[in-house]
């Protein structure tokens, strides 16, 4: 099916982790697209920049800290030039020149150059003796010159300086450390925790010089000592100057690439040349630099996905969090802590556990954290900074962090097991506890390496290795219990979504009742969030047999519309792919008018939105629609909502295919359908994707050759691109994709779990492999998604309006005059 | 004394349903739990007025559809950790008829 490209070839100019792990992902997104040449100046296969300060301390060895030997780039033919720095891009021609003169040629070209440190251009800058905290070889000479000498002095007293200044310690030299400013960390720090981590760093015997200014590295033939510039001399065998990086952009420069600060590239991790692409800390966008692996990650997953010529991913910027890897001192940083008139704090200090904590608050959200001692809130924390989570609910207890919010579970646990799924552990690489947990349930793992190879989590930076640590002693079951946690749905029962799913099958269980009976539900009748969820299984379990129970619906579906703030509803008529008429349009103002409908607006997924209707109006607004020719939008189902179309090739010069016509097939197929929660599609008649179908639960991306099907995107309170799942040549084989990747959604999902959140649960490959690879299952999927539809394509309107349906509802049980 | 007033059958009202009673005084919600036992309250949650008679009856207890403040039927209270209380009417059900008896809202001297 799809069609054989020869290989282009892609060049790699860096060796480093921004670039290599764009390699690595575009690997398993596409395998055989690329001949990869990669280019990297230092003599070494790819290795973990971050572990250099734990190298450094003595506590790693250089050959703990390699990611990929030389073997895997054989093993993936890529070819590596290891030692060999490129000086120019010849964009004519399209080649690169390394510094020996020879050119190699490119189709594709990354530039992950990352950065330099900056040398202070002071008297004595190049002095022997004096160097940066950058890369193995620096790491080598600081080492050697503790071997022999006595006296270091580490200019900066930021995040780099002070690894350094502890390493060098460790290796049994006297450090003083020079800060411009009074504040060590003054970027990730406030000054109480700035001040605490002074202390106790002082404790260990670092000497501190700030605020001071040097002035000159004094010295002959070697470095022998810093003025500073107060006229004061410190003795000095070896000056490490760490004041900060500069994006390395000198190759691209050189070419005539856009730069700023950085290399300037869009969301899609391009330059302005559009077949170049740049990862990493030499990479400016939106106006931001990063100088943590966290978002360079971030970036290369966006990188590889358009290398892969798979979806669309974009990179929307990233929030960074910090953490010291000075071991013994435990410190997180995150988020904007300056202070200002529109922010409130809540602040708890410890002195006599040296703990600080100080999370700083806007709008009722956390924008910034600071912790000093106790860290182990950080991700939690982090977390909700991300999620922009509205804390007012939780103020009082939250300077207490995760375990003290209620839902936290027996007392003694260990932190990790509070930790909600989704919560973070990974920082660097983003993985959530959910992902480890399934990963060591699912893959078997029983070692923290396993983890970190399955997961990458704990594999960059390794602060959190205590963390997965704990996850991995929870889910194998120390000495707590052996079995795995399982979420119960609700307080009524000690069962999880899934056991209710499998029970009801096992058993052939056709109503809510027998349900609970069979499974010993706690309540008599559930509540407000268990009975929904039953509905909704056994109306998918049983289609045509199971009879809808009206009373564990929520309102919205009750009466089929949504239910507004001062109770009365609103009311949204189905406009099929977003295309409506005049007779339509004429018919909506008239019902506006006739029922003097105080708000009529555009929705956001293309159809007109009627608010303000009195309930007891919802049947004759319906009567009018439904002459009409509209039925209900299910605008308030958690079922198919509305399938987005652009005009495509109908009207839009860059169109490839009928987008607005496949999106109303779609959506004439679909509609009615009952899902675990809303699923909102869209088409785009090209990648330009006027129709925002990347961020959909389904979306489908005509391109010449056919269509792009993608899912498990969000744009509400999570936002998430989506996920490249096929490739159909013809609409009705997009069709039976989508329609079967609903229905294996339909078959899977918790209820209330969106396509994205399942996705993440059951994993890409397993869904890909269910619907795509396996065709006979696909067409099952298929074939009994489309038995199901029999029974739910019946407009729930007209069954309300014209056949009096549940009429009781939407009159008046009696009138009072008195009262 | 008090004062009781027809305003249907049980069968009016659905099993863990509810039916609205419109008062000049505001609507009232009544609502009949699994056991037939039946129920009234203003229909205005504690919270932010939502109408409780759109909510899911669930164990002689409602949720409100706007933001799920659990209430109890008998007292009319929120369950904790929700704070709050609407007004409760007294209800008896006789022979398949509905009687609800409406306690005014207290007069400024009186209770
Ligand atoms: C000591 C230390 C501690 C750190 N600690 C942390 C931490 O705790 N957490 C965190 O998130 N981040 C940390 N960082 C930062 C992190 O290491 C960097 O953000 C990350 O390595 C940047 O990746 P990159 O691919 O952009 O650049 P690099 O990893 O620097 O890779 C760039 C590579 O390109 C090569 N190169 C440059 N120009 C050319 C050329 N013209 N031709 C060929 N090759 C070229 C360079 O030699 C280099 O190998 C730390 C950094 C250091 C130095
Ligand atoms: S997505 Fe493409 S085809 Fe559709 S309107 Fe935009 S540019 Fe035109
Ligand atoms: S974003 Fe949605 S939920 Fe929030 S106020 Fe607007 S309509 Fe309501
Ligand atoms: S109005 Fe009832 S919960 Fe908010």
């Amino acid at each position: 099916m799809l069609e054989k490209i020869n290989k282009q070839k892609l060049v790699v100019i860096g060796n480093g982790m921004a670039g290599i792990r764009t390699v690595e992902t575009l690997l398993e997104r596409a395998p055989d697209l690329y001949d990869i040449t990669v280019f990297g100046s230092e003599p070494y296969g790819n290795y973990n920049r971050i572990l250099l300060s734990p190298v450094l301390s003595g506590e790693k060895s250089v050959d703990d800290i390699m990611l990929n030997t030389e073997q895997w780039y054989d093993d993936n033919n890529i070819s590596l030039r290891k030692g060999e720095t490129v000086v120019m891009i010849d964009r004519r021609t399209c080649e690169v020149v390394t510094a020996e003169g020879a050119r190699v040629p490119y189709d594709r070209l990354l530039i992950a150059t990352g950065s330099n440190p900056i040398i202070l251009p002071i008297p004595g800058k190049d002095l022997p003796g004096v160097i940066g905290f950058r890369d193995i070889h620096d790491v080598n000479s600081m080492v050697e010159a503790s071997n022999s000498r006595k006296h270091a002095v580490v200019i900066g007293g930021g995040l780099l300086g002070l690894e350094a200044a502890n390493g060098l310690m460790k290796r049994g030299m006297n450090v003083t450390v020079v800060h411009l400013l009074d504040c060590l960390m003054e970027r990730q720090l406030d000054p109480v925790a700035s001040g605490m981590l002074r202390k106790s760093l002082e404790e260990r015997g670092m000497v501190f010089k700030m605020p001071a200014q040097t002035q000159a590295i004094l010295g002959d033939d070697h470095v022998t000592a810093v003025r500073l510039a107060d006229g004061s001399e410190l003795p000095a065998d070896l000056v490490v100057m760490a004041v900060g990086i500069r994006p390395n952009i000198e190759v691209a420069r050189k070419a005539g690439i856009h730069c700023e600060r950085g290399i300037v590239v869009s969301d899609t991790m391009q330059t302005y040349d559009g077949r170049i692409y740049a990862v990493g800390e030499c990479v400016q966008h939106r106006r931001q630099t990063y100088g943590l692996v966290a978002p360079l990650f971030d970036q290369a997953k966006v990188c590889a996905n358009q290398l892969a010529m798979k979806g669309f991913a974009s990179y929307p910027g990233s929030v960074v969090s910090t953490k010291l890897k000075v071991t013994g001192i435990d410190l997180f940083s995150a988020g904007d802590f300056a202070p200002g008139a529109d922010k409130e704090e809540v602040v708890m200090q410890d002195a006599a556990r040296g703990v600080y904590k100080r999370i700083v608050l806007r709008d009722k959200k956390i924008v910034g954290a600071v912790l000093y001692g106790d860290t182990v809130d950080g991700p939690w924390y982090f977390q909700h900074l991300r999620d922009g989570t509205d804390i007012s609910q939780m103020r009082e207890r939250l300077v207490f962090g995760a375990a003290n919010l209620g839902d936290g579970g027996h007392a003694g646990q260990n932190s990790a097991a509070t930790m909600s799924d989704e919560a973070e552990i990974c920082g660097c690489n983003g993985v959530c506890k959910g992902t480890i947990v399934k990963a060591i349930m699912e893959k078997k793992l029983f070692t923290i390496d396993d983890v970190r190879a399955h997961t990458k989590a704990s594999s960059s930076c390794g602060s959190c290795t205590g963390l997965v640590e704990q996850v991995l002693a929870f889910t194998l079951g120390g000495d707590y219990s052996t079995a795995p946690k399982i979420k119960p749905m609700c307080k009524c029962t000690d069962h999880s979504h899934d056991d209710a799913r499998r029970v009801i099958i096992e058993q052939q269980l056709k109503t809510i009742p027998d349900v609970m009976k069979f499974m010993d539900w706690k309540t008599d009748n559930g509540c407000h969030s268990c009975r929904p969820a039953l509905n909704y299984y056994l109306l998918a379990t049983w289609p045509g047999e199971y009879r809808d129970d009206q009373q564990s619906r929520y309102i919205n579906e009750r009466v089929h519309a949504n239910i507004q703030k001062d109770g009365t509803y609103s009311v949204v008529p189905r406009m099929w792919g977003g295309v409506t008429t005049p007779g339509e349009l004429r018919a909506i103002a008239d019902v506006a008018d006739k029922f003097k409908i105080p708000t009529v607006k555009v929705t956001g997924g293309q159809r007109i939105d009627l608010l303000g209707v009195k309930k007891e109006d919802l049947p004759a607004v319906w009567a009018d629609l439904n002459d009409a020719g509209m039925v209900s939008g299910h605008a308030y189902a958690k079922g198919l909502r509305t399938v987005k179309t652009c005009v495509g090739s109908e009207w839009c010069r860059f169109g490839t295919q009928d987008s607005t016509g496949l999106g109303i097939k779609i959506e004439k197929f679909m509609w009615g359908s009952w899902t675990p929660a809303k699923v909102k599609l869209a088409v785009s008649g090209c990648p330009r994707n006027c129709a925002e179908a990347t961020c959909k639960d389904v979306g489908v991306i005509c391109v010449d050759s056919g269509y792009e099907i993608h899912f498990a995107g969000a744009a509400g309170l999570h936002i998430k691109g989506t996920e490249f799942l096929a490739k159909a040549a013809t609409e009705d084989e997009t069709l039976e994709v989508i329609c079967a990747l609903t229905q294996l959604y339909r078959e899977q999902g918790w209820y209330l779990e969106r396509m994205y959140k399942w996705c993440d649960r059951v994993g890409l490959d397993a869904i890909r492999k269910q619907v795509v690879d396996d065709m006979a299952n696909r067409k099952a999927l298929f074939g009994r998604f489309s038995y199901s539809q029999q029974f739910s394509q019946s407009d729930p309107w007209a069954e309300r309006a014209q056949r009096g349906v549940d009429r009781n509802e939407f009159v008046p049980l009696a009138e009072l005059e008195l009262a | 004394m008090t004062q009781w007033i027809e305003i249907g059958t049980l069968d009016d009202i659905p099993r863990l349903g509810s039916r609205v009673v419109r008062t000049a005084a505001g609507d009232i919600a009544v609502f009949r739990a699994n056991d037939d036992e039946v129920f009234a309250l203003d229909d205005r949650c504690p919270h932010k007025g939502g109408p409780l008679s759109q909510g899911i009856v669930h164990n002689k207890r409602v949720t409100c559809p706007l933001h799920n403040f659990v209430i109890e039927l008998k007292s009319g209270e929120a369950v904790a950790p929700d704070q709050g209380c609407t007004r409760a009417h007294p209800t008896k059900v006789e022979n398949g008829v509905v009687w609800l008896s409406l306690r005014q809202a207290a007069p400024a001297a009186a209770e």
